[in-house]
């Protein structure tokens, strides 16, 4: 019963072209933006509207970054399952805010200043990628092979935090908690600046590269065989993938299904197989989860820290049942 | 020859035993042994319950590793590979808040049942799995484990119980004493057991086709194989934690050197496997001495850099 | 033309081409032939620049492919593997346009979309131009591949296995059109192929491989003797002459 006014919304949407598909998605964005600015609006005025400001700012960044990145990685290792963090990100993330307290104690300047730590965990972890990827690929490493060397470090990561973990006093471990969880109300505005400048920076050159990412879904031979210098590109679209995923993480910590049902439901709807639509659909879809997300959390189950870890939840099993339904990566 | 060297392998590992008997916070001598009667309690109540905990779940988690390897006819797949460890920790976690003052062996039972649902659907994902390349089964498996994780987490944030849970979770031998540890003998019935049905398992490492073929009843071998490992994989994480690669690295290690006769390769396993975790567990006591870093942990780090190495190797070993 | 100058290519320590050198002019078909792990494919691969050579050089009309820029390359040689895997849901128009890539770096000009119609008629797919990929026959999909890199306007077209998996029918139609090809558009043709009857019948010139070593070039009538097969592919082989047309009978 539900579902049949769906159905038939879905039926008028199918004959929409691309473009026009774009333009409905940026719609029900700036629906989800304007509600999420004005629903249940209290208290000190100039307080709660920059607050929300700034919260939807990081969202729009984070969106952004986990849909492209996420598009991005799986045109180059050419399946639609396997995520960015797959390759171990969101546990190197972990493991350098818990070696900042381990090492530095809870209190350290180095790690009352946003923007230090911003600055040096986005080049550890955009370094770590670029030297783990240039390794891999020089040995011309098969796709299976450099996906579960990655998983591989991410466990190591993990175990490495583990390990350290274990020796923090409870106060530093709710500190540490604190950062990796939830941290969606956290991010310094002038962090956000700045990502903002970063995310921008890496949509101008993935947009110009648009039309090479088709050729690239091709696979190898046949890129190359179309004059397409397959490991540059490949090596440079990792590296943007990296500082994306460096961007995200550090605003709002580990988010491994965002960016995954972000571009599942972007291959569905957008009515192309070129990136110059996924990509946008990509990114918008990325935001309306977030959004919407925390919109319902807040206001409708009052669970307004919880979203990363909701997404991750809903993101996960969908990730499941998907490998059930298909049968293959 | 081959006799030899399991009694030269022995030898070691007893040598690691005593050690592990003798060494912590407060060491023992013999002198001690005579002369203070607190050292020999210390040695009963808690330095020989410690060291038979750690070769027990090290030899059961190392086989446990060789069936899982047989029944999915792959060798990168390991207890923790398969969802199996991250599902009894889910188990753990939810009889917790469900029953918080529930008796070991209902943890213990709830842990090897989501054990045994976690591998279940493993084992379904696989069948579904249209291309089984030798290296998409291990990625699977991982990928099914972190979502098995992200479930934990996500109730553990919940309920406040995240540290409790990381606490559960790292593979600790510290906190094994007299009356805590007693479970431990069950998993090791059951590596015994495993021996005694070693073949059943290298038939049906052959595929189904090829066992039922043989006339090997398969299913009941999945089944049987399932539930040792749910059993093991349930037992050893109440009792002590996860214990990450140790199933993974040991067989390969053992079938690297000695091929792949799975009946004769479970006592060099066993050995091994047992060996490695007290080693672990003796590095983790020293090196902070005297506080402690769970052995758990210090298998993590070693094993990812073992595994890396062996990925990698294969590499370098299939293009030459 | 394609200037092959002693070529080597090793699988670690296993050398897989050693020492192939030889001269392609320009136009007409030529075949390599030989046994299972005679290095044809990876041959293909290096000419084509897919593989990096160990040592020696392959030029295609004066060009280094080891160093001449991809897309310039592209103008000049296309080449189709036999197996194109990927998760892009595509249809028969989207993956002809691709060949138009080099030219246009994807924004399709009204030319363009004119070459790209002119492929698809030329290997009768326009019917089945809106179809997806996956919706198509083994040889339906193989012709769409073909028109491709016909529609990437290359002098040089290289063809890695063209009749993998396809029936007598499909087969002898794919043929035709490689031929037509060949003689209608002037595309000069190299093929992998391993039915020795469907070389003969189609090539100009037939190069035949055995353990990475080149040991026999020539034309279809010096290759179809049985002391050159033989020695090719360890098996006696007896030539009928059928038609004018000589045909290799080695079945039992």
């Amino acid at each position: 019963m539900l579902f049949a006014p769906l159905a038939r919304a879905g039926q008028f949407v199918a004959t929409f072209t691309p473009l026009k598909r774009l333009v409905c998605f940026a719609a029900v964005l700036g629906l989800l933006a304007m509600l999420f600015m004005t629903v249940k609006l209290t208290g000190n005025m100039n307080y709660v509207l920059p607050r929300r400001g700034w919260m939807l700012a990081t969202m729009l960044l984070v969106g952004i970054a986990a849909g492209v990145a996420t598009v991005l990685f799986q045109t180059i290792s050419n399946n639609r399952i396997l995520t960015p963090a797959v390759m171990g990100f969101e546990a190197l993330f972990v493991l350098i805010q818990t070696s900042v307290i381990f090492f530095m104690g809870a209190d350290s300047s180095f790690y009352s200043s946003p923007l230090i730590r911003f600055v040096c965990e986005s080049l550890i972890m955009t370094g770590f990628a670029v030297l783990l990827y240039r390794w891999l690929f020089a040995a011309n490493t098969d796709l299976h092979r450099l996906l579960l060397v990655g998983l591989v470090f991410g466990i190591l990561f993990t175990s490495l935090s583990n390990l350290m973990q274990r020796m923090l006093m409870p106060t530093e471990f709710d500190v540490l908690q604190g950062r990796l969880f939830a941290r969606l109300t956290l991010p310094h505005p002038q962090l956000i600046m700045i990502s903002a400048l970063v995310v921008l920076v890496v949509c101008i050159i993935v947009w110009r590269m648009r039309y090479a990412f088709d050729v690239l879904a091709l696979g190898r031979d046949a890129a190359t065989g179309l004059g397409l210098n397959y490991r540059k590109t490949v090596t440079r679209i990792l590296l943007l993938i990296a500082v994306l995923v460096s961007v995200s993480t550090a605003l709002i910590g580990p988010l491994t299904f965002l960016g995954f049902m972000a571009a599942i439901l972007a291959y569905q709807l957008a009515g192309s197989y070129q990136h110059r639509f996924v990509l946008p659909a990509a990114a918008i879809l990325g935001v309306c989860f977030l959004a919407g997300g925390q919109l319902i959390l807040e206001h409708v189950l009052s669970m307004a820290g919880a979203l990363t870890v909701v997404i991750e939840f809903i993101g996960g099993s969908l990730f499941l049942l998907l490998l059930l339904k298909r049968g293959r990566l | 020859m081959r006799f030899l060297a399991f009694l030269l392998a022995l030898v070691l590992v007893s040598l690691l035993t005593v050690s592990s008997l003798v060494v912590g916070s407060n060491s023992i001598g013999i002198m001690q042994l005579l002369a203070d009667p607190a050292a020999w309690d210390l040695l009963i109540l808690s330095r020989i319950p410690r060291t038979v905990a750690l070769l027990l779940c090290g030899m059961a988690m190392s086989v446990c590793g060789l069936i899982m390897q047989m029944l999915t006819q792959n060798r990168y797949v390991e207890p923790a590979t398969a969802g199996a460890v991250q599902s009894a920790g889910l188990g753990i976690l939810i009889i917790t808040i469900l029953w918080p003052a529930a008796p070991v062996l209902a943890r213990m039972g709830f842990a090897s049942f989501f054990s045994l649902l976690g591998t279940g659907l493993f084992l379904l994902i696989l069948q579904r799995l249209s291309l089984r390349a030798t290296l998409i089964v291990p990625l699977v498996g991982i990928m099914l484990g972190a979502v098995i994780s992200a479930v934990t987490v996500f109730i553990a944030v919940r309920f406040d119980l995240l540290q409790s849970l990381a606490a559960w979770t790292s593979g600790d031998f510290s906190g094994v004493m007299k009356g805590r540890y007693e479970l431990l003998w069950l998993v090791g019935a059951l590596t015994l057991l495993t021996y005694f049905v070693a073949d059943r398992f290298a038939v049906a490492g052959m595929g189904r086709e090829f066992a039922v073929n043989l006339g090997l009843n398969y299913r009941r071998v999945m089944l049987l194989g399932m539930s040792i490992v749910a059993i093991v994989s349930g037992v050893v994480v109440v009792v002590i934690g996860a214990l990450p690669f140790l199933g993974l690295i040991v067989p390969n290690i053992v079938s690297l050197i000695l091929g792949d006769n799975v009946r004769r390769n479970i006592p060099w396993i066993a050995l091994l496997g047992g060996g490695i975790v007290v080693a672990c567990d003796l590095t983790g006591r020293l090196l902070v001495h005297p506080f402690e870093i769970p052995a758990g942990s210090i298998l993590g780090v070693i094993g990812a850099v073992v595994f890396l190495f062996v990925i990698l190797r294969e590499q370098i070993y299939v293009r030459s | 033309m394609i200037e092959v100058s002693q070529l080597n290519k090793f699988y670690g320590n296993k050398q897989v081409i050693k020492d192939v050198s030889f001269t392609l002019s320009a136009g007409g078909i030529t075949s390599i032939i030989g046994p299972n792990g005679a290095g044809k494919s990876t041959l293909l691969s290096l000419i084509s620049r897919l593989l990096p050579a160990d040592s020696g050089s392959v030029r295609v009309d004066g060009m280094n492919v080891a160093t001449t820029p991809g897309p310039q390359l592209a103008k000049r040689l296309s080449v189709l593997r036999q197996e194109n895997h990927f998760v892009s849901r595509l249809t028969v128009k989207d993956l002809v346009s691709f060949g138009r890539y080099p030219y246009s770096q994807g924004r399709l000009t009204v030319e363009d979309h004119e070459k790209v119609n002119a492929a698809m008629a030329f290997l009768d797919l326009q019917v089945l131009q809106h179809r997806f990929l996956d919706q198509l026959s083994g040889g339906q999909r193989q012709r769409a591949f073909v028109a491709m890199v016909l529609c990437q306007e290359t002098d040089y077209v290289l063809l890695d296995e063209p009749l993998n998996n396809l029936d007598m029918q499909h087969s002898v139609a794919m043929m035709k059109q490689i031929r037509r090809a060949a003689d209608e558009l002037q595309r000069t043709v190299v093929l992998v192929i391993h039915d020795i009857n469907f070389a003969a019948a189609y090539s100009d010139r037939i190069l035949a491989m055995k353990n990475g070593q080149l040991i026999f070039d020539g034309s279809p009538q010096t290759i179809m003797t049985p002391q050159v097969l033989e020695q090719v592919f360890n098996l006696p082989v007896q030539i009928e002459q059928i038609n004018g047309q000589p045909v290799a009978v080695y079945y039992r």
